[in-house]
């Protein structure tokens, strides 16, 4: 066993009270992964309940207004509860329930895993604790309620910068104290072997739709596929059953918040450097002692200090591509594609969006790129609109 | 020419730990110096680190303070360097990989052993992980200090077999922090240890208690105790020394008579 290690990255730097639980994790899991009954529980699921597969959507308007590569959307949006979240989350509620595990607990940024995890335990019938920066739950104080509604309880974690690095920082903690009948359901491709890989499986389920559905439309691979990375879940999973096809360009859209030449960015790849954290070896943005930097961007869900170690291990073959892109940038493409083809994204897939905006005009209109929308924007509405000096709240 | 093992020839062993720089780097030199005349045989020097996954809240806000007050690694290696004039005890630092790992594995080490330290305990790298920094340990002459927890299980064997200095015994689940009793059966995980290896054991996390001590002390051969001399830190602030004293004092004594 290589300790799940993507070249020097990944590994399992964790206290030795979870050893036990992540093996036992990593057991179960090689059991089921290829088990059909499970398999077939999973699928079930994701068709019937999550409304997979989800549309991959030719953009016309963008399209014909950039000049540029034909661009689709791959409609991750639409799933149950709004994001691509609920791939993952399905998956790891239903490997918990064969572990006999019969309470989850899971972090949450913008609220969107949180979201995710909470349904999941109701439609299964888990205890589910969601630990939540105290920052977010005030940016994304609509999804605190959600959870609550679906019978999850919120923890708000003051400690740190009240962000999302905190609130794994939280759950891993909580998840020392009670481990027996808990399962930790981590919601990105980051933290100890074996959960980067796990969730970039459960994951993966989006470049496989991709592949099938562009050969289906297009009888050929698209040229570029565009998705933001935070800890990089929904990029890992537009990705995966592409990086083998090396004609395929794929570009992570990192949160550069105020830009990378100020300290209010979180914009790993542009302004970090190996680290250990988290459970894992990777970049990490931190200063010259090895502190983790307070970082930040407008969007809950990319305000982390880290990435998977697959993206770090993507980055240093060259195999994929991370650009930063601003705040400002992400709220214009976030307004644009609103106007432009009536679909409000998460800030987030913004991000996504931002990139592609500049680099699809130069392309060559017999081109074609893929923009992972990870999720829907309804999150963000009042949070945008502060941005933009209207005073709402949600 | 100090070892770690030099804390356990004394009878049984008290261990405390402290965190750099909270309130200050003057305080923690004066707090050192206190603790060891007070009868400490072995100290922990906690290196803060911003995110400190394995602490409970009394000692993550003993790191917050410490940042916010300019403490970085350099300075805690000045700090013990000035301590070596007249502290003679075994010194280890405990802190997180990334401390270690991003200063330079090697440098880290190499000033480590410069300045007079004995060992490391890195609570975020388990047996799996200890590779790339207990080879260089070795190379360094310094412990790396392996720690056992009550849901190690099968693993106690393997890790005991390897340890050096001390086998730090993570008494229960959770983070550090006090807790007002104990239930996992430390004497099954230090004979568990001790037919791998004769090697020393030391308890900590959740103690505080000069009872809790003279209990852990029947088991073990040593006992280490941080958030409750944190505590004391973080109400007293610069003029703690004479409170922690006096704590050092009274658990030394219970764990003298824990044989």
């Amino acid at each position: 066993m290589n300790n799940g290690r993507f070249g020097i990255h990944g590994g399992q730097y964790i206290p030795e009270t979870l050893m036990n639980a992540v093996i036992e994790l990593e057991q179960a899991y090689n059991r089921y992964k290829d088990d059909p009954a499970f398999n077939r529980d999973l699928t079930g699921l994701l068709n019937e309940y999550a409304g997979r597969p989800s549309r991959l959507y030719y953009a016309g308007r963008m399209t014909e207004d950039l000049g540029g590569a034909k661009v689709y959307l791959k409609r991750e949006d639409l799933n149950h509860t709004g994001a691509h979240k609920i791939n993952n989350v399905l998956g790891q509620a239903l490997l918990a329930k064969r572990m006999g595990k019969t309470r989850v607990i899971a972090e949450t940024g913008a609220g969107q895993h949180g979201v995710a995890t909470a349904t999941a335990a109701a439609l299964l019938g888990l205890e589910c604790v969601v630990y939540m920066g105290k920052e977010d739950t005030v940016r994304q104080a609509l999804n605190v309620y959600r959870m609550r509604l679906l019978g999850a309880e919120v923890h708000p974690v003051e400690s740190g910068t009240g962000t999302l690095k905190d609130a794994v920082s939280e759950t891993f903690r909580e998840w020392t104290t009670r481990i027996s009948d808990t399962h930790y359901v981590l919601g990105s491709v980051m933290g100890p072997h074996p959960f980067p890989t796990i969730v970039r499986d459960f994951q993966a389920v989006i470049s496989k739709e991709i592949k099938e559905q562009m050969l289906e439309k297009e009888g050929r691979l698209p040229d570029a596929v565009l998705a933001c990375v935070g800890g990089g879940s929904n990029a890992i999973g537009a990705f995966y059953h592409f990086l083998d096809d090396e004609s395929v360009r794929l570009i992570g859209c990192e949160a550069a918040g105020r830009g990378i030449h100020t300290f209010e960015t979180a914009a790993t790849i542009a302004t970090g450097r190996p680290g250990i954290f988290h459970g894992m070896k990777s970049y990490f943005c931190q200063d010259e002692f090895g502190q983790i930097a307070p970082v930040y961007s407008i969007s809950a869900g990319l305000d982390y200090p880290g990435i998977g170690p697959e993206h770090a291990w993507l980055h240093d073959t060259g195999r994929a591509e991370y650009v930063p892109v601003t705040d400002e940038e992400a709220v214009q493409a976030f307004e644009y594609l609103s106007r432009t083809e009536g679909i409000i994204p998460a800030v987030e897939s913004a991000h996504a969006v931002a990139h592609a905006r500049k680099i699809v005009p130069a392309m060559g209109k017999d081109k074609i790129v893929v923009i992972n929308i990870s999720g829907r924007g309804d999150k963000d509405c009042a949070a945008i609109a502060r941005y933009r000096g209207e005073n709402i709240h949600d | 020419m100090t070892k770690t093992a030099d804390a356990f020839t004394q009878g049984k062993a008290f261990i405390p730990f402290i965190t750099c720089g909270d309130p200050d780097l003057e305080t923690t030199a004066r707090l050192v110096r206190a603790m060891a005349a007070a009868g400490a045989d072995l100290i922990e020097l906690g290196v803060p680190f911003s995110d400190p996954t394995a602490e409970g809240p009394v000692i993550q806000a003993a790191n917050e303070r410490a940042l916010r007050a300019g403490t970085t690694t350099d300075k805690i290696f000045g700090l013990v360097q000035d301590l070596r004039r007249d502290v003679t005890i075994p010194i280890v630092f405990m802190t997180y990989a990334n401390v270690v790992f991003s200063y330079g594995t090697d440098r880290f080490l190499a000033r480590s052993r410069e300045i007079g330290m004995q060992g490391l305990i890195l609570p975020d790298v388990p047996f799996e992980e200890k590779g790339e920094f207990d080879g260089k340990c070795k190379e360094y002459g310094l412990d790396l200090i392996s720690l056992i927890a009550p849901t190690s299980e099968d693993r106690i064997g393997r890790i005991a077999r390897e340890a050096s200095g001390f086998v730090y015994c993570v008494s229960s689940l959770g983070v550090t922090g006090v807790r007002s009793e104990i239930t996992t059966d430390i004497g099954k995980m230090v004979s568990l240890v001790k037919k791998e290896q004769d090697i020393p054991c030391a308890v900590g996390f959740g103690i505080s208690t000069p009872d809790q001590a003279k209990k852990m002390a029947q088991y073990a051969d040593g006992v280490i105790v941080g958030s409750a001399i944190m505590k004391l830190v973080a109400k007293y602030g610069k003029d703690a020394e004479p409170f922690v004293a006096e704590y050092v004092r009274g658990m030394k004594e219970a764990v003298r008579e824990g044989k």
